[in-house]
């Protein structure tokens, strides 16, 4: 397999635990990007960096309009917004009406970031209590890139990844302690 | 699954070929239109009018001019709320109407203002500071069904609830409730709120300055657009901006790439609240 360029990864309920299980069992060697869309009912995404930045080698930033994708780095969709990423990797936000009930969407940051990285982007889907995120997924997979599902029973709530899992299928379903080890060995390959 | 096998690459010569029959046929321009939103719109239209694929589309586009109010407003109206991001209305209220009142006769410019949510929140800011007998809401956008909406400020009011938390959090004092009539799941905006507001067509892309205004509200409209576009546009809000006057965007947009921006100081930072800064700053800028 072609080296991974990015990974993108969605959440919603019981999302920061899972994320900081998984941002911070990653390498601090990592290149590629991660693109980080969790649904929550908070303000921003500030205090959510600051979380998951103490407990992740990679620093932890909010994606920022118009600024270049940041190899090696987290980059939070702010709330509020839609992410998408731009074919010249630049980010770009929308107030495009809500996707499944959550705008940020899972489902519009993977179908971008698929669209750019195709064979080179790695799909994750976390615990979740809504179905977003499984159309995104299915696009990642349509464009030849590498699907990651958290397995329903090792999640907080299994509604996510059970849609991913049913929608989109994947090339790895693993328990959340397994999900770093996992993209390591992918990206560092 | 509606979602597309279609390679990216087939996608994207259908979405420039679309922008391009906009273009030769109604002399609408969206090249300037960041692509992955645009690109977004483009399929949702699309699929809402059932076309098999974007080749399907451009063909309507040629053949059915009676379309293109329904191309426009799919193409550019985002969604909003009233009130939406209290925190900035909190700063309008407080830091920036004040200094407003320092004029005789205010003029403002609501670039982009979709279904019209932000301008019934910025008729009763005015009203609730006293201000709005002497203040003109120029309230522009490009979709035809846009502007007739707003100007019928007619809503679902499963919104009421969010709507009303915004309003107190911006600092009404009052219930939002006292702005509105609900039946039938919709409320209806009082309409004394728009008795100095002017709704007009206006294409950001291709027409120019038309007031001199006190305030000019654009928020989450140059997130659609390219950094050239955005450039272009706020150009034209320093030639409509008295001195001194203030621009607001939206919450997470960035001028980081945008030229004109060494003509706006920063009045309330992380808000995107700015105030045109004058000539003589600009040229030391």
């Amino acid at each position: 397999m072609t080296t991974p360029a990015a990974i993108v990864m969605g959440c919603s309920a019981g999302g920061v635990d899972a994320l900081k299980a998984v941002l911070g069992g990653l390498d601090a060697k990592l290149t590629q990007a991660v693109l980080v869309c969790c649904h929550s009912s908070s303000d921003t995404v500030d205090l959510l960096c600051e979380v998951l930045g103490r407990v992740s080698p990679l620093p932890v930033i909010e994606a920022a309009e118009r600024h270049a994708v940041r190899p090696g780095v987290v980059q939070m969709a702010p709330t509020g917004y839609h992410l998408l990423v731009e074919s010249d990797l630049h980010f770009a936000l929308s107030i495009d009406p809500r996707v499944n009930h959550a705008r940020p969407s899972i489902d519009v940051m993977f179908t971008s970031a698929a669209e750019v990285w195709r064979e080179t982007l790695i799909g994750v889907v976390l615990t979740g209590g809504n179905v977003d995120g499984a159309k995104g997924l299915h696009r990642i997979r349509q464009l030849h890139g590498v699907a990651v599902v958290q397995s329903p029973a090792s999640a907080e709530v299994a509604l996510m990844p059970q849609a991913a899992l049913d929608i989109a299928g994947a090339d790895h379903c693993v328990a959340l302690p397994e999900i770093a080890p996992l993209l390591n060995r992918l990206c560092l390959a | 699954m509606d979602q597309s096998p279609v390679s990216p690459e087939l996608d994207n010569i259908e979405v420039e070929l679309f922008v391009q029959a906009l273009q030769r046929r109604h002399g609408y321009d969206f090249s300037q239109y960041a692509p992955a939103s645009l690109k977004r719109r483009v399929r949702q239209l699309s699929d809402q009018l059932e076309c098999k694929t974007i080749s399907g589309l451009i063909e309507r586009v040629m053949h059915e001019p009676q379309l293109l109010p329904r191309l426009l407003e799919g193409l550019t109206v985002p969604a909003s709320d009233m009130f939406r991001d209290p925190v900035m209305f909190r700063a309008l209220r407080e830091q920036v109407l004040p200094v407003l009142a320092s004029y005789p006769q205010i003029n403002i410019w609501q670039a982009g203002c979709a279904h019209g949510q932000e301008v019934y929140s910025l008729a009763i800011l005015l009203e609730e500071a006293g201000l709005y007998e002497r203040t003109q809401i120029f309230a522009t956008d490009l979709s035809e069904r846009a502007l007739q909406q707003a100007q019928e400020g007619i809503y679902p009011a499963r919104e009421a609830q969010q709507w009303s938390r915004n309003y107190q959090a911006s600092g009404g004092t009052r219930s939002l409730a006292d702005y509105y009539s609900a039946r039938y799941n919709l409320l209806k905006l009082d309409q004394r709120l728009r008795r100095n507001v002017t709704f007009a067509r206006h294409n950001l892309v291709s027409d120019g300055v038309f007031c001199e205004a006190h305030l000019i509200l654009c928020r989450n409209v140059l997130i659609y657009f390219s950094n050239l576009l955005q450039d272009h546009v706020l150009s034209q809000f320093r030639d409509s901006l008295v001195r001194g006057g203030f621009l607001c965007l939206g919450l997470r947009e960035s001028l980081d790439y945008a030229s004109s921006s060494a003509d706006f100081s920063p009045f309330a930072g992380p808000l995107r609240i700015y105030r045109l800064a004058s000539r003589s700053e600009r040229k030391l800028a």
